[in-house]
């Protein structure tokens, strides 16, 4: 019995610590990861310090706790030798409950003051005039991204600029939603905000190193909420302002693939999506003016590539069952002439 | 079938009647004893029906792109699962058990009002029919049918007509409806029954800490069940008459839902947790032998559990954008209740220390409980830590959380429950080594399942996704899950079987098979039609230990 | 072990406990309550945020007759009951009496005011948000008068039938709290419908 509990024990304390540090680990290869414990931007910082802080408060509790429950497991367990008297009848005492009232209230006014100092530090941050604005808003089932000071609109994969912590440049997100409820995460930089319909939420983030983020939708919002993602591209000065360069460009207006461009403009498709400087202003689905430039399509859900995209037209439900973008039944020849017209939106 | 035959034994009559007149007995009925048995059976099949659900769950996530089911059926299976197991399994659980021993422990020959009691009882079997119903009904008879996939909490405007046509929607507000105002009806029911019908002697501050516990959990019903009423009939006006409560078309506000079903939800929990301490609180003393360690202060840290557990809510909506002030509040608030709850954690073990341990399988199930509570309250504390709250939320390490209470505190402790009185109401003993097996079995699947949950958390996976990329590090935790859920199954399986299978073999039990010390196991096992033949009357907390120990009466204590 | 019998009273002990009626109503009333403060938070909270038009101030005006009606109703039935417990049955009848004609005629009120607002002002449930609270705190509240009024209404009969006398004047009580409750709750929604709201 006892040894079956102390390996027990053994086996679990061994799980917690494998688990602890596959927290740590990174996942295989390059792809970026989408840990907590691996911050690259201040908020996302100040709240792993944070959450070190309280995982050290808990764990000592726990070790404590646990401690006296075994001691009192093994110590004081029916011997089959003992007597049949029944043990000491003890109703209580009010120093020792005085005690374990009193230092609980004092764990919690210290974890209360550390948990006040990291809101405050967050949500009531400073806004630098260098301070980089974007509104973001959520839709079923993908996002939707416009700088008001740049005249860009752009979907599902956000650009920013890397901020350097001598000159920071951080990104201030409005958020706001067109149907349901979302909530916009990207680990590594920041904790996740919501997006509310008739409501104004505020995030930021200052991100100190280039590279991919990854993140997603984390508030359920329908069918497809699993396949929100989320993609943050964080560029060096130099490459965001040419990206901004390029966003600011209208749409591809040459001459090539002209019967795809006819297919697009005669079907729904211009109801739904815009395509900067042509007769498609529809705002339903994603602006489509740079479609090209993201490398991937329908919020992360597949790869950016020919196949995918005449696919996706074809029966966007094959990838993304449930997404609100309707299959448009167009013969096999509309069809490629309508993949080779978006690949010239670049 | 088993339940039929306990009909016949409590009623006390030959067996020669036939099986539709017991069925019409059972049906009928306005005995506490008969619907405490009956709520607990309803519960049982709700756990199969809502642990196969969370089976199919598991076997989806299982790795990634796995396409077991659709994802609107996935959307479905965690909205029902979650709606079941709250309001259909654990609920009942709690009101059967606290109907069948509430009367028996305060010395009373029923419930205050036992109509009441059989309208509340199938007001909640409604509901649960209702919910399930919807599965045919859910788009109308044309159409194929459809279950909810709103999520437990169906935070608005996902529920308005726009985003939810159909029916599925209204199952769900309505079944929540219907076992809600069942369970108003029951808890205004207890408070009279522990309030008004107490034997002489039974003076508030005797009565066994079930009973308080009982008072305490009715009284959080009756406050925050009401609310979630509330809110349903306002979401059925949205729905059924135009109304624009959570139409944010029409300016209406989609936190104000958030704000109603938390001022619900987080009190929710409370109740569902208090009875399970109310078990602990009885069983830990019976196989410590030893009275409760400070009983005073039990009740008295339970009362204010309840009283800061409703002006915590606002800790299920870090997210939402609330002021630096606001949260700041309900962080404090979140994190006061660590202390009445951390008093009655230190109690339970002062109650062990000194005693001497008997581990039977109630018992066993009682110290996993403690073990797994003081985990899932940590990770509450970090969940209640605002920012970290902002990583944390939405994520899987939040339904490691609540499972670890759910499962590793709540259902541990019913699990002991039913161990410890299955006896008092069938008259014999469960299988003691089959039990054994069943606890640590489930103790392996249920850490296997839930402490593993925590990483794909914080490694970024959020709930209530059907499917997720791979390479992210979350495929092997899903794998490890899903494992631990199939043997957590099997244990479940193996608990069945003993249920039914001592019911017909087990060692009679006797009155008081534990040694016990409060007022049901003074009586026949399982207890006659009207419980006492003549009214007892008790002079202090433990009144079969004065019984048996003349020479150290508790009445010297009192 | 079996052995053990129940433990009885020596001697009879003085024990009484409160009525159970009453602490059914109590709780039902506590449970009531929290309905209804959900409806009014719902009420104050959209306050003037509706998109459109008619707003409370153009459309309200306070019914003071029918709460005047209402709230007396409350004394009547008070002293109904106490007539009931001195065993004067003609004298309850008929102050029971009046408090149905009393709640009846503040349900008359209502259902003319939604008829008028209704018809001549074009505010419906599903004109805008103020619609939308107005008439689901009001017919809340009117619902549980309807429902009052139905259990006084079985009781008149009852009593008409020389069915309810002094050993009833208990349950009777019981009744009449949830009346005064009934009674309680529309100062409330008075104030804050036709008072805070304009
Ligand atoms: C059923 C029981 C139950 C119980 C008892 C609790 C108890 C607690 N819960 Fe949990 N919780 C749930 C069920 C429960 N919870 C559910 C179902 C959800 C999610 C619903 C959903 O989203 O679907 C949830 C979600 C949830 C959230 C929201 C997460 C999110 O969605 O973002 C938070 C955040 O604060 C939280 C916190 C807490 C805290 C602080 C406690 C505290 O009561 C814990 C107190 C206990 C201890 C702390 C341990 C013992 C104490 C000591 C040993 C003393 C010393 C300790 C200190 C001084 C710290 N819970
Ligand atoms: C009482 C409450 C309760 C209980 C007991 C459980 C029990 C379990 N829950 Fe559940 N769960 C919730 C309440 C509960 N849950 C809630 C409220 C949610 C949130 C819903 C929402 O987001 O809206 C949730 C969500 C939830 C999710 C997240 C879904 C998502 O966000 O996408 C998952 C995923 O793993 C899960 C798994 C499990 C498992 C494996 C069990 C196991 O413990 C179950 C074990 C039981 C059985 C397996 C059944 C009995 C045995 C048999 C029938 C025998 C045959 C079966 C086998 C051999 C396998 N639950
Ligand atoms: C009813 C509205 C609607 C119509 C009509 C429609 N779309 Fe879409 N489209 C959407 C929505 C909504 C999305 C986003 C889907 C998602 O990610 O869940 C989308 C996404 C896309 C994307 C991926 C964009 C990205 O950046 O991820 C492409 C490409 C696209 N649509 C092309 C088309 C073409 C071509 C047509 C016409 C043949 C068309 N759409 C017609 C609504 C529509
Ligand atoms: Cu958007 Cu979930
Ligand atoms: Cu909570």
């Amino acid at each position: 019995m006892v040894v079956g509990r102390a390996l027990g024990i053994l086996v679990l304390l061994a799980g917690i610590l494998f688990a602890a540090g596959l927290c740590r680990a990174s996942p295989l290869g390059d792809n970026p990861t989408t840990s907590i414990f691996q911050p690259h931007s201040t908020p996302a910082e100040s709240i792993y310090h944070l959450s070190i802080f309280v995982l050290v408060i808990t764990a000592v509790i726990f070790l404590v706790v646990f401690g006296l429950l075994i001691y009192a497991v093994v110590k004081f367990r029916s011997r089959a030798t003992g007597t049949d008297r029944e043990p000491a009848q003890v109703y209580g005492s009010t120093q020792i409950e005085l005690a374990w009232t009193i230092i609980p209230i004092l764990i919690v006014v210290v974890l209360f003051l550390a948990t006040a100092r990291v809101i405050h530090a967050i949500q009531d941050a400073h806004k630098p005039a260098t301070a980089l604005e974007v509104t973001a808003i959520g839709h079923q089932f993908w996002w939707e991204f416009r700088y008001p000071t740049l005249g860009i609109v752009t979907a599902n994969e956000l650009h920013i600029p890397v901020s350097d912590p001598a000159r920071p440049t951080p990104t201030f997100l409005k958020l706001l939603s067109a149907d349901t409820d979302h909530s916009f995460w990207v680990p590594q930089l920041a904790g996740k905000t919501d997006l509310i319909p008739n409501r104004v939420n505020e995030t930021w983030m200052d991100p100190h190193e280039t590279g991919i983020y990854l993140g997603q939708c984390a508030q359920y919002c329908g069918t497809q909420h699993a396949k929100m993602l989320l993609r943050v591209s964080v560029d060096t000065p130099e490459e965001f302002d040419a990206w901004v360069r390029t966003q600011k460009q209208p749409a591809n207006q040459g001459e090539k693939e002209i019967a795809g461009r006819r297919v697009f403009e005669t079907t729904a498709c211009i109801n739904c999506h815009a395509v900067g400087g042509t007769v498609a202003t529809g705002r339903f689905g994603p602006d489509l003016t740079h479609l090209m430039s993201r490398s991937t399509i329908a919020s992360g859900a597949a790869e950016n590539t020919p196949e995918n995209l005449r696919l996706w037209v074809q029966k966007p439900d094959a990838i993304k069952p449930g997404s609100l973008m309707p299959a448009m039944k167009l013969s096999d020849d509309d069809l490629d002439a309508l993949t080779r017209y978006l690949e010239t939106l670049r | 079938m088993s339940s039929d035959a306990i009909a016949v034994q409590t009623a006390g009559v030959s067996a020669d009647r036939t099986w539709l007149q017991t069925l019409h007995e059972w049906v009928t009925t306005v005995d506490h004893k008969r619907l405490g048995v009956l709520y607990v059976f309803y519960a049982l099949i709700f756990l199969v029906i809502g642990g196969i659900e969370a089976t199919i769950i598991r076997i989806q996530l299982m790795r990634a792109h796995n396409d077991f089911v659709s994802p609107q059926v996935f959307n479905r299976m965690f909205t029902l699962h979650g709606t079941t197991m709250i309001f259909f399994v654990i609920m009942p659980f709690m009101f059967g058990f606290a109907n069948y021993l509430v009367p028996l422990m305060i010395g009373a020959r029923d419930m205050a009002f036992p109509r009441l009691n059989a309208f509340s009882f199938w007001l909640t079997a409604l509901g649960g029919t209702l919910l399930y119903f919807s599965i045919v009904g859910g788009s109308g008879l044309y159409g194929a049918g459809s279950a909810p996939d709103v999520g437990w909490w169906a935070y608005a405007p996902l529920t308005s007509r726009a985003f939810s046509p159909g029916h599925s929607a209204d199952y769900w507000t309505i079944a929540v409806l219907v076992s809600g105002f069942g369970s108003i009806g029951t808890a205004v029911n207890l408070v009279a029954t522990v309030l008004s019908m107490r034997c002489p002697g039974m003076k508030l501050s005797r009565m066994p800490l079930f009973a308080w516990l009982t008072l305490v959990m009715s009284g959080l019903v009756l406050i925050s069940i009401s609310p979630l009423s509330a809110a349903q009939i306002m979401l059925l006006v949205d729905r059924y008459l135009g109304g624009h409560f959570f139409d944010t078309q029409a300016g209406g506000s989609a936190t104000l839902w958030m704000h109603f079903f938390w001022i619900f939800g987080h009190p929710e929990v409370y109740i569902l947790v208090i009875p399970a301490f109310a078990f602990a609180s009885e069983i830990i003393p019976v196989f410590s032998r030893k009275p409760i360690f400070g009983y005073p202060v039990m009740v008295g840290a339970t009362v204010s559990i309840g009283f800061v557990s409703i002006s915590v809510w606002a800790h299920h909506m870090f997210t939402i954008g609330m002021t630096s002030y606001s949260n700041s509040f309900f962080v404090l608030t979140t994190m006061i209740i660590a202390v009445p709850t951390g008093i009655k954690i230190f109690n339970w073990l002062g109650t062990m220390w000194g005693g001497k341990l008997q581990f039977k399988t109630p018992m066993l199930f009682c110290i996993g409980f403690l073990f797994q509570f003081l985990i899932a309250g940590l990770t509450g504390i970090m969940l209640g830590a605002a920012p970290f709250n902002w990583q944390l939320s939405g994520s899987y390490f939040v339904v490691a959380h609540f499972h670890y209470m759910i499962v590793g505190a709540i259902l541990f402790c019913i699990f002991g429950a039913i161990y410890y009185w299955y006896p008092k109401i069938t008259g014999r003993m469960l299988n003691e080594s089959l039990g054994k097996l069943h606890f640590w079995l489930f103790v392996i699947g249920f850490h296997l399942t839930f402490d593993v949950m925590h990483v794909p958390g914080i490694l970024g996976m959020p709930r209530r996704i059907y499917t997720y990329e791979p390479g992210r590090g979350w495929d092997t935790l899903n794998m490890i899950i899903t494992i631990g859920a199939f043997i957590q199954g099997i244990a479940i399986l193996l608990f069945l079987a003993n249920l039914v299978f001592s019911y017909f073999g087990g060692s009679k039990a006797g009155n008081d098979p534990w040694d016990g010390w409060t007022l049901e196991w003074s009586v026949s096992s399982p207890p006659p039609v009207y419980n006492f033949a003549s009214i007892p009357a008790v002079a202090s907390r433990r009144p079969l230990w004065d019984l048996k120990h003349p020479e150290d009466p508790d009445t010297h204590y009192d | 072990m079996s052995a053990i019998t129940t433990p009885v009273a020596q001697r009879p002990v003085n024990w009484r406990l409160p009525y159970k009626g009453n602490v059914g109503m109590a709780c039902l009333i506590i449970a009531e309550s929290a309905i209804f403060t959900i409806f009014v938070v719902a009420y104050l909270f959209y306050l003037g945020k509706s998109l459109t038009g008619p707003t409370p101030r153009e459309v309200l005006e306070a019914p003071l007759f029918y709460t005047i009606c209402l709230l007396s109703s409350s004394l009547t039935i008070h002293l109904a009951s106490r007539f009931l417990e001195r065993g004067k049955p003609g004298a309850f009848l008929a102050l029971w009496f009046l408090t149905i004609v009393l709640g009846g005629l503040f349900l008359f009120g209502t259902g003319q005011e939604w008829h008028r607002l209704i018809y001549e002002r074009g505010l419906t449930i599903s004109t805008n948000l103020f619609g939308t609270t107005y008439y689901s705190l009001v017919g809340l509240h009117a619902t549980h008068v309807t429902v009052g009024l139905l259990m006084l209404g079985i009781v008149l009969l009852l009593g008409l039938a020389g069915r309810v006398g002094q050993e009833h004047s208990a349950r009777v009580d019981v009744l009449s709290l949830y009346w005064h409750f009934v009674d309680a709750v529309w100062v409330v929604v008075f104030t804050v419908v036709y008072v805070l709201g304009r």
